[in-house]
């Protein structure tokens, strides 16, 4: 019984991280970067959640529907100002160490604005916990909501890339940008999209990690961010099923290694799952490999 | 007297250490105003050392490291401890001073190797991600590790204290979280400054050597240099293990400069190795001399200008960001080249006359 209360936990956790990997597995497979903001603009997330309810007193919606806004316009203006410029630079380290003066950025502005102490985060869900097994199994709100919320973005996203228009745009700006443009397909608009929908993505994710843990700090989302990358790789980057599985196989991983082998060794199993998968199979369960040409 | 001919690699090497020891000069006097700044002559030291090391990696190498404050926390824990416990031992500090310098820079260039075996197949992104990963692991298995040295020799734990089993008159070197304490004081500035010169000096000639042409060609064009038969594995874990190594070599030093030394983020994790990056890329990716003075400026700033000590890391990461902007941004560069081509233009008639005037004063030699 209690095995099963740490499956679901995991499998919880595993829903996050599988939102957050779907943004850094989609802006992957398309502008081929690692935008190393990713994890702040969750944490960017879970502090304009936090403004608009406890701050300001709106209802929890509102400020969901509000974190989901700010997100996407600043994932639209990070790719604007910081990474279009160097989309075509020669050195392809550029970019990175950009985006990580763009995490940087995030996290020491938030430090300025809501100070360094850790807040104390209103969940936004009011479910009550469902109890099985007499009360073995103790299931809450919070978890409930997480993984109906991952299951519900999953099908949408495959829904939006496989039925639309813009979504086979996508598809055909990530397989070849040049011939995509001989197409007549806008790839800066599709790249702006995408970098949009992640950061949408991040902002669900950051409101559904603070409700389940709720503490709100300048630097929440970077260790869940670096985990959801791990979580991207896992499952194979660029690919959205991959994002899913390897999501929830890290969040069971590190749940159940918390419980059954050490809370302070979680990190270090991570970090090696991670080491052993890019040295084994460095495309990933379900990636495909590329090969360099000359 | 006979001239002494320089090549030019020679003469800038020469400016690279003259601008190392001016600087240190300059570091001297400033740090005998106050008693804070004086406390920052040795970490700056290992900051220097560490900047250069790290510039090998990325500017050199051309591969982005994010784990190279975990390289340092190696050094420093093993280097410390390694003076703690042979404090019975060898009882002339000069001499166990060097040693456990020497055993710090080992014991990280070791796990530099070892690391970087499986991990150098990879490239750019993932290397950094990796990278970043095994210096955090690093960082938290020392916040596990408990070590203590009693009559019968070493203990080693990963539990607590109290499972060390130590003997009555035991010491406890390192305790966990709380880090090592007991460091014999062995640092200082002096010696700070001879191991800056002893990097500059290692990088450099490693630069200059054939092993640093391989290195840089791999960098340039790794499938290049792999057809012309650069063994690119052997070289890449040269310069990858030469610079873990001195990242130990700066921890143990920096180590040896504190009583008590705990691994937080903020010393030896993630935010120090952003840091150390920052300093190499505004002193100049590939630039030696860049990254000591970035290091020696970014690194005494902050504490002149106390009262932006709020504003420090948020400016950092603009100029991180705009740096990076400017130099590699395709639109940039073409400003930049139209720039320099008017420059040239409007220069164009002064460097006529000088040509003239040259051309002219060689006639007259002639005749």
């Amino acid at each position: 019984m209690r095995f099963l209360s740490y499956l679901i936990s995991g499998i919880s956790l595993g829903s996050v991280y599988a939102i957050i990997a779907l943004g850094y597995t989609m802006v992957y497979g398309i502008a081929k970067m690692l935008n190393f903001a990713h994890g702040d603009v969750i944490m960017v997330g879970g502090f304009s959640a936090f403004t608009i309810i406890s701050m300001l007193g709106y209802p929890p919606a509102l400020g969901v529907l509000a974190a989901i806004v700010i997100c996407t316009a600043l994932g639209v203006i990070i790719e604007k100002v910081a990474y279009r410029p160097l989309r075509n630079a020669s050195s392809s380290l550029a970019v990175l160490i950009t985006a990580i003066g763009v995490s940087y950025l995030l996290q020491n502005l938030a430090l300025l604005i809501f100070g360094s102490s850790t807040k104390s985060f209103e969940s936004v869900v009011n479910i009550p916990p469902l109890k099985l097994a007499d009360g073995q199994v103790n299931i809450t709100g919070e978890t409930i909501v997480t993984i109906l919320a991952c299951i519900v973005v999953m099908v949408m996203l495959t829904l939006f890339i496989n039925r639309t228009k813009a979504g086979q745009a996508m598809l055909a700006v990530s397989e070849d940008k040049g011939a995509a443009q001989l197409m007549g397909i806008n790839v800066n608009g599709t790249i702006a999209l995408t970098f949009a929908i992640g950061s949408a993505l991040a902002a669900v994710a950051g409101v559904l990690l603070c409700s389940a843990y709720p503490t709100l700090s300048p630097t929440t989302g970077a260790m869940p961010g670096i985990k959801a990358f791990v979580a991207a790789v896992f499952g194979g980057i660029g690919s959205i099923p991959g994002a899913l599985i390897g999501g929830l196989l890290l969040g069971v991983i590190e749940t159940l290694g918390k419980a059954y082998i050490s809370s302070q060794l979680s990190d270090v199993i991570v970090f090696g799952i991670l080491i052993v998968v890019l040295v084994v199979k460095p495309t990933g369960i379900l990636g495909r490999k590329i090969q360099e040409k000359v | 007297m006979k001239k002494i001919k320089l090549s030019r690699q020679s003469r800038s090497d020469l400016i690279t250490y003259g601008i190392i020891l001016l600087l240190s000069l300059v570091l001297f006097f400033v740090g005998q105003s106050s008693y804070q700044l004086k406390g920052l002559l040795v970490p700056v030291c290992a900051q220097i050392i560490l900047a250069v090391s790290l510039n090998l990696t990325v500017g050199i190498l051309g591969e982005l490291s994010l784990g190279h404050a975990g390289f340092m926390c190696i050094g420093t824990f093993v280097g410390a401890s390694f003076s703690i416990y042979m404090e019975q031992f060898i009882h002339i500090p000069a001499l166990r001073f060097f040693l456990a310098l020497l055993v710090g820079a080992l014991s990280a260039g070791i796990m530099g190797f070892l690391i970087g075996l499986p991990v150098l197949r990879l490239k750019g992104d993932y290397l950094a991600i990796v990278t970043l990963a095994f210096g955090e692991i690093i960082k938290n298995l020392i916040n596990m590790v408990y070590l203590g040295y009693d009559g019968n020799g070493l203990h080693f734990s990963m539990n607590d204290t109290a499972s060390l089993g130590l003997a009555e008159d035991g010491v406890v070197i390192i305790k966990g979280p709380q880090g090592v304490t007991g460091t014999p004081a062995d640092s200082n500035f002096g010696i700070g400054v001879l191991l800056v010169l002893l990097t500059v000096f290692i990088v450099l000639n490693l630069v200059h050597s054939r092993d640093g042409r391989a290195i840089m060609a791999i960098r340039d064009n790794e499938i290049a240099a792999e057809s012309v038969g650069i063994h690119i594995t052997k070289y890449k874990l040269m310069a990858f293990t030469i610079s873990a190594a001195l990242a130990g070599l700066a921890g143990s030093f920096y180590a040896h400069n504190y009583n008590n030394i705990k691994a937080s983020t903020n010393n030896f994790g993630y935010n120090m190795s952003i840091m150390i990056l920052v300093f190499v890329v505004l002193g100049g990716i590939g630039s030696i001399r860049g990254s000591v003075i970035a290091a020696t400026v970014l690194y005494m700033l902050p504490e002149i200008l106390r009262f932006m000590s709020q504003y420090r890391m948020l400016v950092y990461a603009i100029v991180l960001i705009v740096m990076m902007l400017f130099t590699w941004s395709p639109k940039a560069q073409a400003w930049k080249a139209v720039q320099l081509a008017r420059c040239k233009k409007k220069l164009q008639p002064l460097t006529d006359k000088f040509r003239k005037k040259s051309s002219d004063e060689l006639k007259k030699e002639g005749e």
